[in-house]
């Protein structure tokens, strides 16, 4: 105890020294990151190689951007041989792109329609929208088909008046028990349209007439068309998509039968094919004379061949749910689609999230395919665009520019489905 | 539940529509406006400048009809057809007529139901080679690697002539002719073949065209003509009369400039009852006698549309060849208006 002046004593605390230059900052991260070892020593070696490639080969082209060009030869004549990107084919044909030979005096009610689809999803996509909005996204198909398509007034809202009258039969005949209710539910708005609707619209617009210039669809083009394909096709596709998940687990085998054959027909099948069908064949089905938009055509074929594709991710996220959730629903009394849409539905689309937002990502890419038909989307037009005089030669700009925009929707659509995953998450895993 | 509603939008088109049982020519006046079927794109033949107005060779044609009938040129629906969809769209009645550089055979005439009214360019498929190749006729292509566009009569005319001359060559298949070009200017083949219109475009669009030659050898027959359906002569005979207004009044040096004044009396008869001064010719075909001075104002004369469109004052540079007159060596040559 006594033996505190014994030299081999340390008497005070060692003052803590810096760790070892290798082990901290930027250093260390490098050390752990990028030279672990040989292989990863090797593999950062090659990836910084690969890297300085691209960037000696593109730097200059990217560098070198030229915007202000009415065609390639001026491009060319700007650049002096040097390579160069020539992106004055978008700053002279970005219009083209974005809206197809939509008349430009009216490029507002695209744009309008689209800035309102926002609106239209912020009660879906976000809680803290206000909760009222919800009518508006109700109202918006309706909305935007008046915007985009233009005419009267009174057509979308005579079709919308078709829900309506849905919905009160549908409250109208609840007592008659819920089969026979959703029948008539379905086959009251059908005889509608088919019968009255056409004829109530001509009618209201008789008394009030109230029409904004239509445009054809025919003049739609660009992203316009990408954008209308497939937000309606993802709109329609998740409802339809569930029905035909439930139908595949139902009971009854009529309904069971017809949705396992559609959805593997459909499957079976592909896209290209059923665009075909659409542009092709269907010509040949309708009277001679019919006029059937063609891309209602289209968008009634991309949406059935996403909702086969929903409807069997969903059903993977209805097997993964205990069978207990079924049996309490039961146990509650709750009918068929209370239980569904209360405790089912909830729990197998959280499930399913990853897998439909695959499928919308998907989907929204695939509408590029209606090139195959003639429809003149990004890609039809960049080909277009090259066939003019002015633009012939063209290649990688157009195809970047198309892809670059590609990717701020589906990357953003990716960004939402992960924070969605995060804000429904409940377990503790 | 979905389904029905969408088989109900079905039948609800088809129960508005009904039946058209009228004539084309009927049809289109009812309408107010041609639907005409051109590519999504060739240059010079159709392609939407700036502004999204359609310009080009075949899409002049389409203008001319529509000035004859609907007295409007600009009274055209253009309605985009690929290589696959372009006769569907013209037997199924979507389109009224299709301008689309498509090569009158025997097949697409007869088994497919189709009228051609004309020719509006003779074409035939022709090389281009780099000049560094040094290769000057394309008897000394033996062993060459070719860039083709696949499922097109092109590769099978290569075929047939690589045979005909006991030469062998290694195709590399490509879809577009835009891939097309960017696949030869990177060198993955020493030659290039289409129809000799579309090689003399693509070489105008090159850095240095200088540094690429067209081989003299033109080894197939491609008169491109526009076409109608089968069965509706009346409509056919507007179409090809209106195409041949064209060429006659180009014969008879009757220009969108000199018009009025034609117009205005000449000495030569023919001129005349082509322009409808003289004779009914007009009402012959269902419509009025001016309907050939509308054809010419809409875009000109044959030769003032090839020079504006596809002339060698333009880009593509094409000479007429054998796009002539008959008086001018060439195979141009419109029956007498009479």
């Amino acid at each position: 105890m006594g033996d505190r002046n014994a030299s081999y004593v340390r008497t005070e605390m060692m003052e803590p020294q810096a760790p070892p230059i290798t082990e901290v900052g930027a250093i260390r991260w490098v050390r752990e990151n990028l030279f672990d070892g040989v292989l990863s020593s090797v593999l950062t070696v090659l990836a910084l190689l690969a890297i300085a490639f691209l960037l000696h080969e593109l730097g200059p082209w990217l560098l070198n951007s030229v915007w202000n060009a009415h065609s390639l030869s001026q491009c060319r004549e700007i650049l002096q041989g040097e390579p160069g990107a020539c992106w004055g084919v978008i700053n002279d044909r970005w219009a083209q792109l974005l809206f197809g030979f939509y008349p430009s005096t009216l490029y507002w009610r695209p744009v309008l329609a689209l800035v309102l689809l926002f609106v239209a999803l912020a009660p879906v996509l976000f809680p803290s929208a206000p909760r009222g909005l919800i009518w508006f996204t109700l109202a918006y198909p309706f909305v935007a088909f008046w915007l985009i398509w233009g005419g009267s007034i009174w057509l979308p809202i005579s079709v919308a008046l078709g829900f309506g009258i849905g919905y009160a039969t549908l409250l109208a005949t609840s007592r008659l028990g819920l089969l026979i209710s959703t029948i008539a539910a379905v086959v009251v708005p059908v005889l509608y349209w088919l019968l009255f609707s056409g004829d109530v619209a001509g009618w209201l617009a008789g008394v009030v007439p109230l029409e904004i210039r239509a445009v054809p669809s025919r003049e739609f083009g660009g992203f316009m068309i990408s954008i209308i394909i497939g937000v309606t096709g993802i709109a329609l596709s998740l409802p339809l998509g569930i029905l035909l998940a439930l139908g595949r687990r139902s009971n009854m085998p009529l309904i069971k039968v017809i949705a396992v054959v559609f959805i593997e027909f459909i499957r079976g099948v592909p896209l290209i094919t059923l665009l075909f069908t659409a542009s092709l064949l269907l010509n040949y089905f309708l009277p001679p004379g019919t006029n059937f938009d063609l891309i209602l055509r289209v968008i009634i074929m991309v949406t059935l061949f996403a909702s086969a594709y929903m409807a069997e991710v969903i059903r993977g996220g209805l097997a993964a749910l205990p069978r207990g959730q079924f049996e309490a629903a039961d146990a509650l009394g709750l009918d068929y689609w209370k239980a569904q849409r209360l405790i089912v539905m909830p729990q197998a689309l959280k499930i399913s999230i990853p897998g439909i937002v695959n499928t919308f990502i998907g989907l929204f890419k695939d509408t590029t395919l209606v090139v195959f038909i003639g429809l003149l989307d990004p890609i039809g037009l960049a080909s277009a665009i090259r066939a003019n005089s002015d633009w012939q030669g063209i290649y990688w700009e157009l195809f970047i520019f198309i892809g670059a925009i590609f990717w701020i929707f589906c990357f953003g659509m990716s960004r939402y489905s992960m924070h969605l995953e995060r804000r429904l998450k409940t377990d503790h895993r | 539940m979905k389904k029905s509603v969408f088989l109900g939008t079905l039948a609800t088109a088809a129960l508005v529509a009904g039946y058209a049982s009228a004539t084309t020519l009927e049809d289109v006046r009812a309408r107010g406006v041609l639907n005409c079927g051109v590519s999504s794109g060739v240059n010079g033949f159709s392609a939407p400048d700036a502004n999204g107005v359609w310009q080009g060779f075949d899409v002049a044609v389409c203008r001319a009809v529509a000035a004859a009938v609907l007295n409007d040129p600009m009274a055209v629906n253009f309605v985009t057809t690929t290589g696959q969809t372009r006769f569907t769209a013209l037997a199924s009645g979507e389109i009224d007529m299709l301008s689309r550089n498509t090569t009158w055979t025997f097949s697409r005439d007869t088994d497919l139901g189709f009228t051609f009214i004309g020719v509006n360019y003779y074409d035939g498929q022709g090389f281009m080679v780099p000049r560094a190749l040094g290769v000057s006729s394309a008897t000394e292509l033996d062993g060459a690697t070719v860039c083709i566009q696949t499922g097109t009569t092109t590769e099978l005319n290569l075929a047939d002539y690589f045979r005909i001359n006991n030469m062998t060559y290694e195709p590399v298949p490509i879809e577009t002719n835009a891939e097309a070009q960017q696949q030869y200017l990177a060198g993955a083949c020493d030659v290039y073949t289409t129809d000799a219109s579309g090689l003399a475009a693509t070489r105008a669009s090159f850095e240095t065209p200088g540094d690429h030659v067209l081989l003299p050898e033109i080894i197939s027959k491609e008169p491109l003509g526009p076409l109608v359906r089968h069965g509706d002569d009346q409509w056919a005979d507007i179409a090809r009369w209106t195409l041949n207004a064209l060429v006659a009044a180009e014969e008879y040096g009757v220009t969108s400039a000199n018009l009025e004044q034609m117009v205005a009396g000449t000495a030569n008869p023919e001129i005349n009852r082509l322009l409808g001064t003289e004779g009914e010719l007009g009402a012959m075909i269902g419509l009025d006698a001016a309907w050939a001075q509308r054809a010419i104002a809409a875009g000109g004369n044959y030769g003032e549309i090839f020079a504006a469109t596809i002339g060698e004052a333009t880009p593509i540079g094409l000479a007429r060849g054998l796009n002539a007159q008959w008086t001018q060596g060439g195979l141009l040559y419109s029956p007498p208006f009479r």
